[in-house]
């Protein structure tokens, strides 16, 4: 494969769980890359997986896993561009299996596709952990755990490169070890270089949420305008020796990459810049620089690194019963007042009269919802929406709220309309520690 | 991008962009100047103090505000800020990937105090 200016190419085909596929496809094709990354896992994604695994031991994996394989594996193995994914989510071995079906189908014959497993901890957190980061532990949920799944780092990863795998699935792989992993491997990057694993975990954090860094989720019309956003291409790193990088993306595609999208993204989800902890290396990205050089290209350096956590970061899901959602709209004069009317009869009929304790929240939409908590309400609107929201682990409860709204139709006030109703389950996550020694990764090699 | 003229800036989003995310009940924004001559105005306009005062019932935890001088950005990380987090929250919002435009949308503080 032709490389430009021998720098390591590792492209992002997906940064969360329902991330666009066709721009994927282009970059495998076009893309000259050495590795394409698929960043796919939630802390929530992973425990509704794990409610999928335990309605079908089959299943439990990224739901779009087949259409990205099938797309993808054809380009990659043309390119030899390796996959590294997390869509195994909470069945990395079913994963790997369907993904050697797929491309026994492809008829892609010497296809090697590792399965990392090892991160499902359930059987290995004691009841009595205390919580990660607030007061409490396990034992005071009184829910049912659905999952426990580690973050696993680069060194789970590694071992499968050197392996020659060409499709890595695992299911809790950290976000940015995906992109470390590769570079260590490739430059040969040693544990005690802290440096480089802080650079390359700044690669990783840039590019984990794809299109995020290349004019996704930043387009404000009239001060941050961003071109073809329908067509926008999936981000790329040009990795040198050292860990600086460029970040780009394909020409002929949508979307934008200068210093603003790139500074955006580098403090996104992010505390204290000089301390991003991950199970590699606790990153330092307080001094890295972001220069422009033109063309949808801008060079990242800088990032430095100290020792790794000394404990291993779980994501814990419950069972938290379901959220219901129900709405009923309001236009022309006095909506707003007509919607305020209806909210207050919702709310009657629920508290008091159906005596529900469980957590109710009623929005207009149109006058205040998203900002409402924050005291930014308006009250000249001719357009609103009653949206009520409930938590409840009693199915009845949640029924019941979608026939209260619904009923307004009737018995509201005067024009109102378009109900919809909807009741989706709920899970709750919380994080604990664990040894890292408790957490051994394990991998096998499935070849088509 | 768009520059306004120098007489019409009256909110951060007249000087500054910003991208919000969250972990737990914990919400951070980030915020960056166009030009870094804007940069004082931006630090002066945008303070935890200020942060706890405008949204007294969202807001509910410790205010930290990370400055990041090279770049002339600020990283806000506001605690209990996401009523309850994306486990708990009723708001449409449950991540609060809207509150970038929260602080976007308070007025600069453009007294220079001289």
């Amino acid at each position: 494969m032709a490389i430009a200016n021998g720098t390591f190419r590792i492209g992002t085909g997906a940064g969360f769980s329902a991330d666009r596929l066709d721009p994927a496809v282009d970059l495998a094709k076009r893309g000259q890359l050495h590795v394409m990354v698929l960043e796919c896992l939630g802390e929530r994604t992973v425990a509704f997986a794990h409610r999928d695994r335990m309605a079908d031991p089959r299943r439990g994996y990224n739901a779009l896993l087949e259409r990205r394989m099938s797309a993808l594996l054809p380009a990659c193995r043309a390119s030899g561009t390796v996959i590294i994914t997390n869509m195994g989510a909470a069945n990395p071995r079913a994963a790997a299996e369907r993904t050697r079906d797929v491309a026994r189908t492809l008829g892609i014959s010497g296809l090697k596709i590792a399965c990392i497993e090892g991160d499902d901890v359930t059987k290995l957190v004691q009841p009595d952990q205390p919580f990660m980061d607030e007061p409490g532990t396990l034992a005071d949920i009184g829910r049912p755990v659905v999952g426990m799944n580690a973050y696993l780092g680069a060194d789970a990863i590694i071992p499968t490169l050197e392996a020659g795998a060409d499709v890595v699935i695992g299911g809790r792989l950290a976000d940015p070890s995906m992109y470390l992993a590769p570079l260590m491997r490739h430059y040969g990057w040693q544990n005690s270089e802290l440096a480089k694993l802080g650079a390359g975990t700044l690669v990783g954090h840039l590019m984990e949420c794809g299109m995020q860094i290349t004019g996704g989720y930043f387009a404000d019309p009239g001060m941050k305008d961003v071109p073809d956003l329908a067509d926008c291409g999936y981000p790329i790193a040009e990795v040198s020796a050292d860990g600086s990088a460029v970040i780009t993306k394909l020409p002929e595609t949508g979307g934008r990459v200068n210093e603003a999208t790139v500074k955006e993204q580098l403090l996104y989800e992010v505390h204290d810049p000089a301390s991003y902890l991950t199970p590699d290396v606790t990153a330092d990205f307080s001094r890295v620089t972001v220069k422009n050089l033109g063309e949808d290209r801008v060079r990242v350096e800088g990032a430095a690194g100290r020792a790794r956590p000394e404990k291993l970061k779980v994501t814990v899901g419950f069972d938290a019963g379901v959220l219901a959602e129900a709405g009923v709209s309001y236009a022309g004069a006095a909506a707003g007042e007509r919607g305020r009317l209806a909210a207050g009869i919702v709310e009657k009929r629920l508290k008091e009269i159906h005596r529900i304790s469980s957590p109710i929240r009623i929005d207009l939409i149109g006058a205040g919802s998203l900002f409402a908590t924050a005291g930014k309400t308006r009250t000249d609107s001719e357009d609103v929406r009653l949206h009520v929201a409930l938590r409840t682990t009693e199915r009845e409860q949640a029924d019941l709220m979608l026939w209260e709204v619904e009923s307004l139709l009737c018995c509201g006030p005067a024009g109102g309309g378009g109900y919809r109703g909807v009741i989706t389950p709920a899970v709750e996550t919380k994080s604990v520690l664990i040894d890292r020694g408790l957490v051994k990764p394990t991998f096998e090699i499935l070849v088509t | 991008m768009t520059n306004r003229g120098r007489n019409q800036r009256f909110f951060v989003r007249d000087i500054a962009h910003a991208r919000a995310g969250d972990k737990g009940n914990t919400s951070n924004v980030n915020i960056w100047v166009y030009d870094p001559e804007d940069f004082e105005l931006l630090k002066r306009s945008v303070t935890p103090e200020r942060i706890k005062r405008e949204f007294p019932r969202l807001v509910r935890g410790t205010v930290t505000r990370h400055v990041v001088e090279h770049l002339h950005g600020l990283n806000l990380v506001m605690g209990e800020a996401l009523e309850g987090g994306v486990n708990a929250s009723l708001n449409l919002d449950s991540h609060g990937k809207s509150w970038s435009y929260l602080i976007l949308g308070l007025t600069l503080d453009t007294d220079e105090k001289t």
